[in-house]
């Protein structure tokens, strides 16, 4: 089993998402994280999944994906040609005898804190998603209350550009 | 002009050519079959009787003139009651747009009297589909439609159309009849790879299938098999390709493929594979699947590249222009000992046939070779019935041979043949089984009202056949279900429809009755006796090789 993430750049239409995810559930590939946003141009979304799976798998997907009318290009990014990064919000409890605790795990990973109360806060964390991985796993030594994850944003480094990777 | 969106949709279907359309109407559709009214001299509407049969209809009418099938329904249990339709032209890869009501866009959403969800049910088994929230869309909607339908790799597309989208009125413009994308060859480094792999081989196999009928590419072919010396064999989907009787055709490989067919692809050291897409009744076991031979796949879907099995060289194009470009590169050489090979096989394979002077399944189709004129379409059902047609009936003209490879649906048969007939303006033949016929004969109805001559041979063993003959061969005689042993009198029940029929039971008769069915002006059902233990022969067991291939049973030798 390997880890990919594939960029896709698609119509912005109603519907699309789901024509995609639907490719991924008939090909029974768990998708382990997905962002969607419409970009610099209004009229195309992109779309960027990260799943786990076979390369022959993988391979057959992509050229699946490729025949939806609405997909216009697709790059699978690796951890060398590329950039990523995602956002996390994690809600821990608030009680005096852990928060030092927390709070130098949180100075240690640059984690800002956007809510605070009596009873719980809120802190914000960006960064690769093995970084927040490692903070939660810090964080179980105390009470996690909820966490909320956006999924992996990830562009290609250089001049190269999605809307221009040509379709096969 | 200023016209409404039905006006518009039914305007649009004439301006991309299409003359008949298969359907059904029900109520938010009722403005679509107001404005077929209006223009019923220019289109022409043919009335099913189950939306199921009017999408097999539109199915084999696309089949038998590769033109594009339009069917229409209502919304809710219209819509899916095309679905088996639709998915059986998805798997076929069978050009097809289909139309649905749908409730007002107003109540979209609220689970109104005969609302679903079409797109999203139909979302894996189309191409594409469409959902047209305004008039101003439709037009270009449906030329899309048509465009994506017929380009690449064929299939099916749908349009929902909500009901106060057909009532709206916008601005109408006719337009010429869209042209599907520009073909393409494949890569030239792919085609010179190709070219050295062929010009290496010393026993190498033509395997065609339906891409190389969509692509009209049965010429470059025969010129290649010429060029080096190849046979020729095909998939169920290939059938009628090129005629059967050609001298380097093997017929049908796979599963129940010929014997001379499937050996020689087993036997070969290169596979041309020709718009074919390996399914799991081609291959068998894949581990074991034609060890010895490298594969060449030319394909116009690049995603059945090394889909199922590892092609040494895979093209993505057209297969007509790549062979058009590859065949230059093709030197030509005899091969004496592989085609000595090949005879051997086709000698053996002539020891296996099943020649007892009794009413057996092949006996049945051999005297319906007799009658078949060459531009007869024949479509079946799904079973024993449907194998063998596929190894016997004798084919001159391609787009002659209508059945459900991919999705194997019972009940496709009738409604594909009453197609087929529209289609090729021709008398149609259906072979079916009891079982499959008893699926879907309502449109029996369909094919007495328009009078459409069609000879109905019904292979009729009582059973499910090829049911049964698993259960025979693998599940130690537990004939679970499969038993119909039903009190249908087929004579009796086409007389009730309006049609004639018959029952046979001796090869004698049923040469009689073949003889006044392709006489007769109208539908002629001829109920065949044949025994419940026939097998389909040669027979490829479920995971095995051709090295485990079952050719001969005690009862028929």
């Amino acid at each position: 089993m390997n880890r990919y993430t594939v960029a896709i750049l698609v119509k912005n239409q109603f519907g699309v998402l789901n024509r995609l995810t639907s490719m991924f559930r008939r090909r029974q590939f768990n998708i382990n994280s997905l962002t969607a946003s419409e970009t610099e141009s209004n009229e195309y979304s992109r779309i960027t999944f990260s799943f786990d799976g076979e390369e022959e798998n993988k391979k057959q997907l992509i050229n699946q994906l490729y025949k939806l009318p609405d997909v216009c290009s697709i790059k699978e990014l690796s951890d060398e040609n590329s950039v990523k990064c995602e956002l996390m919000m994690i809600k821990m409890k608030n009680s005096s005898s852990t928060r030092p605790d927390i709070y130098a795990a949180a100075e240690a990973f640059s984690a800002e804190t956007i809510d605070y109360s009596r009873d719980s806060f809120v802190l914000r964390l960006i960064g690769q998603g093995s970084k927040l991985d490692d903070f939660i796993t810090l964080m179980k030594d105390f009470e996690i209350l909820e966490i909320c994850r956006t999924g992996t944003a990830s562009l290609e480094k250089g001049g190269s550009v999605l809307r221009q990777a040509i379709n096969l | 002009m200023l016209l409404s969106g039905s006006d518009i949709l039914v305007k649009t279907l004439i301006e991309q050519g299409c003359d008949t359309v298969f359907g059904y109407p029900g109520g938010q559709i009722l403005n679509v079959y107001d404005s077929l009214y209006t223009h019923q001299n220019e289109i022409n509407h043919i009335l099913t009787a189950h939306e199921q049969g009017a999408a097999h209809a539109a199915d084999g009418y696309a089949r038998t003139t590769g033109k594009v099938g339009v069917v229409i329904s209502t919304s809710g249990p219209g819509a899916t009651n095309l679905v088996t339709g639709i998915a059986t032209a998805y798997l076929d890869s069978i050009p097809m747009v289909a139309i649905c009501g749908n409730v007002p866009t107003t109540q979209i959403g609220s689970d109104s009297f005969q609302e679903i969800d079409i797109t999203g049910v139909t979302l894996p088994i189309t191409k594409h589909n469409y959902f047209v929230g305004n008039v101003e869309d439709l037009a270009d909607t449906i030329r899309e439609a048509f465009r994506l339908a017929k380009s690449g790799r064929p299939g099916p597309v749908l349009i929902d159309v909500p009901k106060d989208v057909q009532i709206a009125k916008c601005e109408y413009e006719p337009q010429p009849q869209v042209e599907a994308e520009k073909a393409f060859a494949a890569k030239d480094v792919r085609i010179k790879e190709a070219a050295e792999y062929i010009n290496k081989a010393s026993r190498p196999y033509i395997y065609f299938g339906g891409g190389v009928i969509t692509a009209n590419a049965q010429e470059e072919m025969l010129t290649l098999a010429d060029k080096i010396d190849a046979p020729i064999g095909c998939s169920l989907m290939g059938l009628s390709g090129i005629p059967t009787d050609h001298p380097r055709f093997l017929g049908m490989q796979g599963m129940h493929g010929h014997f001379a067919s499937s050996m020689a692809m087993h036997n070969a050291d290169l596979i041309i594979s020709l718009g074919v897409r390996f399914n799991d009744r081609v291959t068998g076991n894949r581990e074991k699947f034609a060890k010895g031979a490298k594969i060449i796949h030319i394909d116009v879907d690049g995603s059945e590249l090394s889909k199922t099995v590892n092609a040494v060289c895979g093209l993505r194009g057209d297969v007509k222009l790549t062979l058009e470009k590859l065949l230059p590169l093709i030197s030509e050489n005899k091969k004496p000992k592989w085609q000595e090979k090949i005879s051997a096989l086709k000698a053996e394979e002539e020891n296996y046939l099943d020649n007892r002077e009794v009413l057996t399944p092949r006996k049945a189709l051999l005297t319906l070779n007799k009658y078949l004129g060459e531009n007869n379409a024949v479509a079946t059902d799904v079973g024993q019935h449907q194998m063998w047609s596929a190894q016997n009936l004798t084919f001159k003209t391609p787009r002659r041979f209508v059945s459900s490879g991919g999705l194997g649906t019972m009940g496709f048969g009738l409604g594909a043949a009453i197609g087929a007939a529209f289609g090729t303006k021709e008398r149609s033949v259906l072979v079916t089984g009891d079982g499959s016929f008893g699926m879907c004969l309502n449109e029996l109805a369909t094919a007495v009202s328009y009078n459409i001559p069609i000879v109905i041979l019904i292979m009729n063993n009582g059973v499910l056949g090829m049911v049964r003959q698993w259960q025979t061969l693998f599940y130690e005689k537990h004939y679970s279900n499969s038993i119909l042993g039903r009190k249908t009198d087929f004579a009796a029940l086409s007389h009730a429809f309006g049609a004639d029929g018959e029952e046979v039971s001796t090869p004698e008769k049923l040469d009689n009755a073949l003889k006044k069915a392709f006489e007769s002006k109208g539908v002629y059902v001829i109920d065949c006796k044949i025994d419940k233990d026939e097998f389909v022969l040669p027979m490829l067991p479920p995971g095995g090789s051709m090295d485990d291939i079952i050719t001969q049973l005690e009862v028929q030798k």
